[in-house]
């Protein structure tokens, strides 16, 4: 390599397949899955709940999942903002890699919610303020996957998604209020949100199980991300210098 | 006022001013847009009709709906002119604020909005049997304050979803989840003044749009320099 190569150090230093993780990231990836399992385990062990019985058990990970769901689109929202006062590039890997996990996490909360919901109240969705602002709040972040996907010029993706992500995250509370009263005008039933206290521990336990593998996904996606971040620099210098890199 | 607000308030109207005369002088696209909204009440007619009374109460949504459509297309329409003889990138070498481009575009996009708005909604009141006539004191405020949410956030979306391919449908896929409450208080509001709704007529429906264009807006100003930095 030449001396004032762009190759990064820790891409010249790395042994093997760049894509797979180091020590670090592997250990605690095969943590995050041990602690997932035990979790389930727990939760498939406990006793069923006298009126729903095992079906209640769906919203041990249900519950969490949306938790950690909120919380990517909230690190999206603070990485966004950090990349428009900086213009970091690692801003930017962050965002991306938070707002797919999210989105993903997004997802599966509102097909579990569905399925969930359709023995419990007989029908699979109902317009209430928080699954319709979770619904929203997933059609948005696919618009931004989008996004992010159609704008090649990496400068241009990473400034609009940055734009689109906090612009999303502004309107969720706003869709939320507006449901809430848009519902409450008619007399709509409000759905039941409590949870009995039994469950506590095996919503935290899972809380914690899903978001160690939600953070593991998305270092794990930042990863890739510095990798392609660094191809596209080595690409980029061999097209100025001729190819002799 | 200051020197440099009054420049750039001249900014704001030159560029709206702009947008207008270019529509103005080839009509093509605004009747091009209103036909579309014809068509689109009436499929939304045969689609919910024919009994009288289902239309009338589903008249409201199919309205905006329209309106929003109407816009989409609008919007892209007035990005692609920019781009296409690069005015876009002229437009941004002139000095001053990049964001009075953004309130220029708004006004722009309103003078059209509000003028195919004034075929659109006789149109639907016809088709629809809705009073339009005896309600247009309360309904010319809610059309004013939702078509301004709906072409701010359009005209900021477009900003970015017309310099990119598959823009036809980038622009709906990120305007239109961030049109929901705009679409829940504006439909909401003109049912209630249209054909009457007891329980919902308590509730101050202009005061809420007018809440949400000030988010909206603000937010959209903020952050549009940002859009066309390049």
């Amino acid at each position: 390599m030449r001396s004032d190569s762009v190759v990064p150090e820790w891409v010249a230093r790395a042994r093997g397949s760049l894509l797979r993780p180091g020590p670090a990231l592997a250990v605690f990836g095969a943590a995050a899955v041990a602690l997932f399992a035990w979790a389930q385990r727990y939760g498939l062990q406990t006793l069923p709940a006298r009126d729903m019985g095992h079906l209640q058990k769906i919203l041990y990970v249900h519950v969490p999942s949306a938790w950690i769901a909120f919380l990517s689109f909230f690190v999206v929202l603070v990485a966004a903002v950090w990349y428009l006062a900086s213009r970091a590039d690692a801003a930017d890997r962050l965002a991306a890699s938070a707002a797919e996990v999210g989105t993903l996490l997004n997802g599966l909360v509102l097909v579990q919610g569905m399925i969930w919901a359709k023995p419990t109240w007989g029908v699979w969705w109902t317009w209430d303020p928080r699954l319709t602002s979770t619904l929203l709040l997933f059609l948005i972040f696919v618009g931004y996957l989008a996004l992010r996907a159609l704008v090649d010029d990496r400068e241009r993706r990473a400034r609009w998604s940055a734009l689109v992500g906090i612009m999303g995250a502004l309107v969720v509370p706003v869709v939320y209020m507006s449901v809430r009263w848009w519902r409450t005008l008619h007399q709509v039933q409000s759905t039941p949100s409590t949870m009995d206290p039994a469950y506590a521990t095996g919503l935290r336990l899972n809380a914690l199980a899903v978001l160690f593998v939600a953070a593991y996904l998305v270092l794990l996606r930042r990863r890739v991300g510095r990798v392609e971040a660094a191809v596209e620099a080595i690409e980029e210098e061999r097209a100025l210098r001729g190819v002799e890199a | 006022m200051s020197r440099r607000r009054a420049g750039e308030i001249t900014r704001i109207l030159a560029v709206a001013r702009k947008d207008v005369l270019v529509e103005a002088r080839s009509r093509a696209n605004f009747a091009a847009v209103v036909a579309f909204s014809a068509l689109v009440l009436v499929l939304f007619g045969f689609a919910l009709g024919p009994d009288e009374a289902a239309l009338t109460q589903a008249a409201a949504g199919v309205l905006w709906i329209t309106v929003i459509f109407s816009s989409v297309l609008a919007f892209q329409r007035a990005y692609l002119l920019e781009l296409e003889d690069g005015a876009l990138d002229a437009l941004l070498l002139y000095a001053g604020d990049r964001r009075s481009i953004f309130f220029g575009k708004v006004l722009g996009g309103l003078a059209f909005v509000f003028a195919v708005e004034i075929v659109v909604v006789p149109m639907a009141g016809v088709l629809y049997g809705l009073p339009v006539l005896s309600a247009l004191g309360r309904l010319l405020p809610l059309l004013a304050l939702g078509t301004v949410g709906i072409v701010a956030l359009g005209t900021f979306y477009a900003g970015m979803a017309s310099r990119v391919r598959a823009r036809e449908v980038l622009l709906p896929l990120l305007l239109f989840p961030m049109l929901a409450p705009l679409v829940i208080a504006a439909v909401k509001g003109t049912h209630v003044a249209l054909v009457g709704d007891p329980i919902a007529a308590g509730v101050n429906w202009v005061g809420l749009l007018a809440g949400f264009d000030a988010i909206f807006l603000a937010a959209a100003y903020l952050l549009f320099g940002a859009v066309v930095e390049d």
